[in-house]
C-alpha cells in the first residue's frame, strides 16, 4: 500500500504553516474521524497511545482539551475552541498551554475528490517567532519519534500493517 | 519546507556527503567506535586510497574528525555533527505523516465497517 505524501510548508518570515495531505477515503469518513473523540485518540498527535482527550466538542462554540504523555512521563496540555464544524470546513483556535496566550487559528478544509479526499490545513500564529517556535518544539519533540522510526526501520517488521 | 536551520552550505555538504552508499557505510561502522582508515577499508572492496578519498569527503564535511595518537589516525564519527543533519530533517514533517498513517488505519477500518 503505497503512502500519501504529506506536504508542509512553512515559508520563512511569515506566520503560517500550510500543511496538504490526501486520504483515500471519503470526506464524510475523515469528518467522522477528525471529530469524533473515539477516533481522533486513535491518530492524532505523536504518540496515539497516550493521548487523553478531556474534552472534545467538534461543533461551533464547543471546546477541545487534551493530554499528550510522553513516554518519560511529562505531559503536553492543548487546548482551543471550533468555530465553524461542517464536512467541508473546521476553523478552530489551537493552544499549547505551556505556551499560555499564544493562540493559533487553524483553518481545515476537505475536498471532496470522489471518494478520496484533500485535507488542507492552514495555521495563522500571532506572530512569525510563535509559529518558528512551534515548528522548533515540534522538532524537538520530534527527534525520539525519529529515533523511533528509525529503529523500526532497522528492526524486524514489528506488528506494522 | 522552505525553512532551514543551521549552516546551509555545512549541510548541503553534508547530505552530499551522505549521498553515497560507502560513505554512509563508513558511518554506520564509525557509530561503533573510531577506526583506522585500514580497518574501515576491510569491508569493502575498494583500494586503501578510495577509502581515504571518502573519509576526507566525510571530513569535509563536518561529520567525522582524525586525530593522531602515535602512529595510529583513527577516524571519530562527530555524533553532534550527524545529529544536527537529522535534526534538520524535518521532525514537524515526521510527526505530521505519523498522524496521518495513523489517520489512514482509522479510515480504513471505518470503510470495513460502513
Amino acid at each position: 500500500m503505497t503512502v500519501n505524501p504529506t506536504h508542509i510548508t512553512a515559508p520563512d518570515g511569515t506566520p503560517f504553516i500550510e500543511v496538504v495531505r490526501e486520504f483515500d477515503a471519503p470526506r464524510d469518513l475523515v469528518f467522522r474521524a477528525s471529530t469524533d473523540p473515539d477516533l481522533v485518540v486513535r491518530w492524532l498527535g505523536p504518540r496515539s497511545l497516550s493521548m487523553r482527550v478531556i474534552e472534545f466538542d467538534a461543533r461551533a462554540g464547543g471546546s477541545y482539551r487534551y493530554v499528550h504523555t510522553g513516554a518519560d512521563g511529562e505531559e503536553y496540555p492543548f487546548r482551543g475552541v471550533f468555530h465553524t464544524v461542517s464536512e467541508a470546513l473546521i476553523i478552530q483556535t489551537f493552544e499549547f498551554e505551556d505556551v499560555p496566550g499564544v493562540v493559533s487559528l487553524e483553518t481545515r478544509t476537505l475536498d471532496d475528490l470522489g471518494g478520496r479526499t484533500r485535507l488542507r490545513q492552514n495555521a495563522v500564529f500571532p506572530s512569525v517567532a510563535a509559529r518558528d517556535q512551534a515548528l522548533e518544539s515540534g522538532m524537538r519533540h520530534g527527534i525520539t519519534e525519529s529515533m523511533d522510526r528509525l529503529g523500526e526501520l532497522l528492526g524486524a517488521r514489528s506488528g506494522q500493517r | 519546507m522552505t525553512r532551514t536551520s543551521g549552516d546551509p552550505d555545512r549541510l548541503d555538504r553534508a547530505f552530499a556527503a551522505l549521498a553515497d552508499p560507502v560513505r554512509r557505510a563508513i558511518i554506520a561502522r564509525l557509530s561503533t567506535g573510531p577506526v583506522t582508515v585500514n580497518e574501515l577499508a576491510e569491508p569493502f572492496p575498494i583500494t586503501l586510497q578510495a577509502v581515504s578519498q571518502h573519509v576526507a569527503v566525510l571530513e569535509q564535511a563536518g561529520l567525522v574528525t582524525r586525530t593522531r595518537q602515535a602512529q595510529r589516525r583513527p577516524v571519530h564519527l562527530d555524533p553532534a555533527a550527524l545529529e544536527s543533519v537529522t535534526a534538520w530533517i524535518d521532525t514537524y514533517r515526521l510527526q505530521a505523516e505519523r498522524s496521518y498513517r495513523r489517520l489512514d488505519a482509522v479510515l480504513e477500518t471505518l470503510k470495513e465497517e460502513s
